[in-house]
């Protein structure tokens, strides 16, 4: 969570009102995450048929699914394979694009070219898409799902970091720094990569909330997490036969999990992108955040 | 001009190329051998199996079977369903027109709401404006699979107007089955338009020539449209484009979600089957569209603003 | 204030006691302070003052151009008619009679638009003049601006032009709309030295030409004397002193006038080091009490900064300051 760690300082007087709400919203899904099964006494796999769509109750606060089987528990163990598939995705496509990108801005010349070519092609596989075609290959699976948005996420980070390092690059200190005599790894990895650090935990958090969606809907595709494993994609999809019989809360419930996670990703993602002076960037997927002086 | 549209056709050209092999080499990254997984792993009768090595050229180099299968391709043979055993490219028609209406539906959704809710905010700041700032906000968060789930919950169940599930016979009731997919595929992107709208119509009508024109006396209705809007015209259409594009792979989750027979709905039941031959003929229709789609984005743009240098790309 | 000169000509604007409040850090503050100024018809009036001043912000008013939020005091009739009461087309009838030629000429045409479309789009929205008729006339325009080859140029983006012709290019669409007073503020600041000149040119001669009035805002005091029959004198959203240009330019009397001449460095004339006015140029918000220029003034007394001098007629002219007289004694400004 490299958006956490940047809380202590953010510039120009914080994150505001809104950027500490979304900041409270993400460590609360963590420490819910993390003590999780610690919460309810209940067992998210168990089905008991009797207690199907079951309303809430005296130990069962948020009732049951259409199997029976304790929501609030469901939800609860749901929520971490939820916050780690892009975890994982983050971690993989940053630290890939960071890397494509500061070699790329570092060395110029033919490899700059290569890799910009590459991106460009990289760009014609939606995420969603290319997921779905790693899991027709390797069959469905979490671990695929996650290989497959990381290198589908690369080209939009890699992409804006190669910028953000090339105007690093023409920068005096660095250049400073090498009529000294300084390694060019030393160089990247002592200022470069920490000049860069604000920018990169910006994009890790846009990037977080847009996995999250993504990795869900594959999950509710059934191509990702595999029922019954608790997950808040497979729950939705899980809670669909329901919903036509009335009963919204499971797939609600878990849907309404993800959108509020990803709207505090958004809003702390742009207030983080605010900080490092980041104008609009595209996502890989639906949003976008216009630029300069937009108030939206 | 004509020199940045050769560029881009010709980008646009090796771009399908390089994706095309991508497509085709995910057959040979597959664990195991290819005919393993052409047959989705399955035992085949020895007769099926000479069918398989023969139509797939499999006793031949890798880079040869590329090029019998994207000539086949391009001729719009796309090889043989292992599990239906029909053309893929036949079912593939078959299914396109549910999922092109319904991503066009959804686009004029994003259009005219988007534009009309953005420009709504931007000309009438206080309550209005804050109403849709603040909805939007929320709405732009709303995953296609979550709007399916709500607008069914409320429209389908609830207050029965419109119906849940499937595709409908006959045009009206075409339309009325669409109806809540293209506004579960278009909520979002609905709302990120609106936002794009409202932040840059207000940018234009700040800058020096809103006020020139202002100046001389034209009526507010024509500077806001000759003049705020046709210049928000680019980052709104960019950004119109680009979500029109992702709704090529996202119309899929809607088309599950509504029980539609489309072509992403298909894609997901054959990934999930491992019919190799149709996972590849879809996703090489569908990356195609993705790439057109996004190469007419920005052809559009240049269009619309003679500053972007039509030599290079940013 | 019956001055017979300033009467000369039958007034085609007046601006009396205007003072106008602009929103700032959510205060109220006052950007212009009981500004009265006439112009006749067919005649160049010259408002002169450093940035801030308010000249502007006086020519904004004119045509209702304030920012959102503004409130404006004091009354301003066009041609007899109220412009604070006009609403809709008539509104729009007097911004298209009184055109405005702005400062930066690449900010304030609309980039995505064509020079025709820019040129044409005032006359097909108001007489409805079909697209042929707008062309034809606008090319001629072009033509009187010194803009050749016109037909192309109407097809051509303002990115295509250098600022000098895109200059000429806003001159040409003030013209177009058969304006009775132009209101050109600092048309040349944004200009290479050799475009201002010719731009200029352009500028004075088609307004004799046409009999068009115009208000001219410049910092140029030099430039206001050689294009404007009258200039006034703004300072803190104030109106220091009008006279005919070439007196006030010659014989200012007031001293803020008489730094703003000296200021000038002179091609005829050696200077050891240029003269320079202490202090910076106030807004109208910040300025005291007393006489807005008290503070910078070097020949200040007491009372200056205890009254504040009203605008009287002095000399052919009006100046406002509590010295003028005594000053102009001292100097012994000859009499015409």
């Amino acid at each position: 969570m490299t958006a956490l760690a940047l809380l202590g300082r953010g510039r120009r007087g914080g994150l505001g009102a809104l950027g500490t709400t979304a900041a409270v919203v993400i460590v609360a899904a963590v420490v819910l995450a993390v003590l999780g099964p610690a919460l309810t006494s209940a067992d998210p796999d168990a089905s008991d048929f009797a207690n199907a769509y079951a309303p809430p109750g005296p130990g069962h606060r948020l009732g049951f699914d259409g199997q029976g089987r304790d929501l609030l528990a469901r939800l609860l163990t749901g929520a971490r394979t939820s916050l780690l598939g892009p975890l994982w995705v983050v971690a993989l496509s940053m630290t890939a694009g960071t890397l494509i990108a500061i070699a790329a801005a570092w060395f110029g010349g033919w490899l700059d070219s290569v890799v910009s070519a590459a991106l460009d092609v990289m760009f014609a596989f939606p995420g969603v898409l290319l997921a779905m075609l790693v899991a027709a290959v390797f069959g469905p699976g979490l671990s695929a799902a996650v290989l497959a948005l990381s290198v589908a996420y690369l080209p939009y980070i890699a992409r804006l970091l190669r910028g953000a390092a090339l105007a690093e690059r023409r920068k005096p200190y660095v250049q400073a720094l090498e009529v000294q005599g300084a390694g060019s790894v030393a160089i990247c990895l002592r200022h470069l990569v920490p000049n860069l650090m604000p920018l990169i935990a910006a994009q890790a958090t846009l990037f977080f909330g847009y996995a999250m969606v993504d990795l869900a809907i594959v999950s509710y595709f059934g191509l990702g997490v595999r029922p019954p494993t608790a997950d808040w994609g497979v729950m939705v999809a899980g809670g669909q036969p329901g919903v036509l019989q009335g009963y919204l809360a499971e797939s609600l419930l878990a849907g309404g999990c993800i959108v509020v996670l990803v709207v505090a990703f958004n809003v702390l993602g742009e207030r983080l992108s605010d900080d490092c002076g980041q104008g609009g960037t595209f996502g890989p997927s639906r949003w976008w955040r216009p630029g300069r002086g937009g108030t939206a | 001009m004509a020199a940045y549209l050769m560029r881009r056709a010709l980008m646009l050209a090796v771009t399908l190329l390089v994706s095309s092999f991508v497509v085709f080499a995910g057959l040979s990254l597959a664990p195991g051998n290819p005919l393993a997984t052409l047959s989705g792993g399955r035992s085949l009768p020895p007769e099926s199996v000479a069918v398989l090595v023969q139509r797939y050229h499999l006793n031949e180099p890798f880079l040869v079977r590329y090029v019998t299968w994207l000539g086949n391709a391009v001729r719009g043979d796309l090889g043989v369903s292992i599990i239906l055993r029909q053309d893929v490219s036949d079912l593939i028609s078959a299914r396109s027109g549910t999922t092109i209406a319904l991503i066009l539906y959804a686009a004029l959704i994003v259009l005219v709401g988007g534009v009309a809710l953005g420009l709504l905010a931007a000309l009438r700041p206080g309550v209005v404006d804050a109403i849709v700032v603040m909805s939007t906000a929320l709405v732009v968060a709303v995953p296609p699979f979550v709007a399916a789930i709500v607008l069914i919950g409320v429209f389908a169940v609830r207050l029965r107007w419109l119906p849940a599930l499937g595709n409908g016979a006959g045009l009206w009731e075409q339309i009325r089955h669409l109806t809540l997919p293209a506004l579960a595929l278009a909520a979002a992107a609905t709302a990120a338009v609106a936002r794009v709208t409202r932040t840059t119509v207000r940018e234009e009508l700040g800058r020096e020539h809103v006020q020139t024109a202002i100046s001389r006396g034209l009526p507010y209705a024509a500077v806001v449209r000759r003049h705020a809007l046709r210049n928000a015209a680019v980052p709104i259409s960019t950004l119109a484009g680009m979500t029109v594009a992702s709704m090529i792979a996202l119309a899929a989750v809607v088309e599950r979600a509504f029980s539609l027979n489309g072509l992403g709905a298909y894609l997901v039941s054959a990934a999930l089957s491992k019919d190799f031959a149709v996972v590849q003929g879809i996703s090489l229709v569908l990356v195609t569209a993705f790439v057109l789609v996004n190469t007419l984005v920005d052809v559009g743009a240049a269009l619309l603003d003679p500053r972007i240098k039509l030599g290079g790309r940013a | 204030m019956s001055d017979p000169i300033n009467r000369r000509m039958s007034d085609l604007l007046d601006i009396s006691g205007l003072t106008v409040r602009l929103p700032l850090q959510g205060l109220p503050r006052t950007v212009l302070s009981q500004v009265s100024l006439r112009v006749g018809a067919g005649e160049a009036v010259g408002l002169v003052g450093e940035s801030g001043s308010g000249k502007s912000m006086t020519a904004r008013s004119i045509v209702r151009l304030l920012p959102t939020g503004a409130h404006a005091e004091g009354s301003i009739r066009f041609g007899g008619a109220d412009v604070a009461a006009l609403r809709g087309p008539a509104l729009r009838e007097l911004r298209r009679r009184v055109p405005m030629v702005f400062q930066d000429p690449r900010a304030h045409i609309n980039p995505v638009r064509t020079v025709g479309d820019f040129l044409t789009e005032a006359l097909r929205a108001h007489g409805r003049t079909p697209r042929r008729a707008a062309e034809e006339r606008a090319v001629g325009v072009l033509e009187e601006v010194g803009v050749a080859g016109g037909r192309r140029r109407l097809r051509q983006y303002p990115h295509e032009l250098s600022g000098g012709l895109l200059q000429r290019v806003m001159i040409a669409a003030a013209l177009l709309t058969e304006p009775l007073l132009l209101l050109a503020d600092e048309p040349t600041t944004a200009l290479d030295v050799t475009t201002q000149a010719e731009v200029m040119a352009v500028l004075d001669e088609l307004r004799r030409e046409r009999g068009l009035a115009m208000l001219f805002i410049t910092h140029d005091l030099e430039l206001a004397a050689a294009v404007c029959d009258r200039t006034a004198v703004m300072y803190a959203g104030r109106v220091m002193e009008v006279r005919a240009s070439a007196l006030l330019h010659q014989h200012p009397l007031h001293p803020y006038t008489t730094a703003l001449s000296a200021a000038r460095p002179r091609l005829d004339r050696r200077a050891e080091r240029l003269v320079t006015t202490p202090g910076r140029p106030l807004s109208a918000f910040e300025a005291p009490h007393g006489c807005p220029f008290a503070p910078r003034c070097a020949h200040v007394r007491q009372r200056c900064h205890d009254t504040r001098p009203d605008l009287l007629p002095l000399a052919g002219g009006q100046v406002a300051c509590l010295r003028a007289e005594e000053l102009r004694q001292e100097r012994a400004v000859p009499h015409e």
